[in-house]
């Protein structure tokens, strides 16, 4: 598998260098849009089986940070490499990335085609299950409540088995119950996944955190 | 063939959406029939057929204007196009596939509006069908990817016309040609040209107007 190089000149040639088995290494990374700096000077390393807890008051970039991370963005300055392809990184932003009037159902059968999900109706199934949608699973979308919403959002990140999870803010909206599963498949999932997480709640995970990144 | 299967699969997903939420295809038949029974009434009794030619191909391209200020509003009400741009197919399927279902609701309006137009105005002929189909298909290329940069923008309602209409007027220009001259061929085959060169730009440079 290739590992990307995002840097300031954007996605360059498959890159020869062994940063022993990190997912991500970042160094000195900018990101502006316009006049406007979101983020400066950002580095650190995440390793295969990693685990890093962002933190920060709003507007201190953490959502750039993790669009960064998940290849939506490009870096204005510094360099982020990326060894999980695209195809193998789950995102989940604040919103859904969910179409409202498809149901959970179709909704996650389009993604599993387009992300190559093998025995994609079994794995759909499953999730469905294990988040507790299943009962709701011909329902669109738009009648979802916000935590359903987050629910079929973990879903759908979760559903490609992704090598590196960028999560934002991914407790929101969940009740207790959400956030128990949440903090079930986690916790499953640490061994063979990377994790970058933001969160303006980080006792709820410090548990599962390898690393720190705290943006100002 | 996972390339066609994923163009297919998008290009359904947006055909599910119109049939559900029905606020595209409604609205562009609505405009264009409202827009010829205007033109039927405001033209003087004599005008030559070049005129009435002429607002039809005003009334498509404002038409395919309305249908694609609301293309890609699916995509950015719920961020799915992260989504999508995060997928591991190639990134000009969304585009490809966007354009397949753009292309489908303006012949499906102007399936409804050539009756229309025959109707108050007089005939239409072969090559006039010919450039319709022809313009149809640049008008998706190039609307569908300045829908997806104007989708980006804060002030994509004004983005949109000030980016389209500029690159649709050799559009218009090979439509009205075709349907008004003697030799429609020349403007046909300009019509076909227009298409292959813009699609294939479109098609390549999608994936840099997705990405940050």
């Amino acid at each position: 598998m290739g590992r990307r190089r995002r840097s300031c000149t954007g996605y360059g040639p498959l890159v020869l260098r062994d940063y022993s088995g990190m997912v991500i290494r970042a160094r000195g990374v900018e990101k502006r849009y316009g006049d406007k700096r979101v983020l400066r000077g950002v580095g650190f390393d995440l390793a295969r089986d990693g685990f890093l807890l962002v933190t920060g008051p709003n507007g201190s970039g953490k959502t750039t940070l993790l669009r960064l991370c998940a290849g939506l963005a490009i870096p204005t300055a510094g360099e982020l490499d990326v060894t999980p392809e695209r195809g193998r990184i789950g995102y989940l932003a604040h919103e859904s990335l969910v179409y409202r009037e498809l149901t959970a159902l179709e909704n996650l059968d389009l993604y599993g085609r387009l992300y190559r999900v093998a025995e994609r109706r079994e794995r759909i199934g499953m999730l469905l299950e294990r988040f507790g949608l299943w009962d709701a699973r011909h329902e669109r979308a738009d009648s979802y409540s916000r935590g359903m919403l987050q629910r079929l959002a973990l879903c759908r990140a979760l559903l490609h088995d992704p090598e590196l999870l960028v999560l934002d803010e991914p407790y929101s909206g969940l009740d207790e119950e959400g956030a128990l599963l949440l903090d079930r498949e986690l916790d499953e999932r640490r061994p063979s996944s990377a994790f970058v997480v933001a969160t303006h709640d980080p006792a709820r995970i410090e548990l599962f955190a390898t690393s720190k990144l705290a943006l100002a | 063939m996972m390339y066609l299967a994923d163009v297919g699969a998008l290009a359904r997903k947006d055909l599910r959406l119109e049939l559900r939420a029905r606020d595209t295809l409604p609205a562009m038949l609505l405009f264009v029939l409202s827009t010829l029974v205007v033109f039927h009434f405001v033209l003087p009794g004599d005008s030559s057929e070049l005129a009435a030619k002429g607002l039809l191909w005003v009334a498509i391209v404002f038409t395919a204007l309305l249908g694609l200020s609301r293309a890609f509003a699916a995509e950015r009400e719920q961020g799915v196009i992260d989504g999508l741009v995060l997928a591991p197919s190639d990134r000009s399927a969304i585009w490809l596939g966007k354009a397949l279902s753009v292309l489908a609701f303006l012949a499906l309006a102007e399936v409804v509006a050539l009756p229309a137009f025959a109707l108050f105005f007089g005939g239409i002929g072969g090559p006039m069908i010919a450039g319709i189909v022809l313009a149809d298909i640049g008008i998706a290329s190039v609307g569908t990817l300045l829908a997806a940069m104007a989708a980006a923008s804060r002030a994509r309602e004004l983005l949109l016309p000030l980016l389209f209409l500029p690159l649709a007027i050799p559009i218009i220009v090979g439509g009205v040609g075709a349907s008004v001259t003697s030799d429609p061929a020349r403007y046909l085959g300009f019509l076909g040209l227009y298409d292959a060169l813009f699609a294939i730009i479109c098609w390549a440079s999608f994936e840099y107007v997705v990405t940050e």
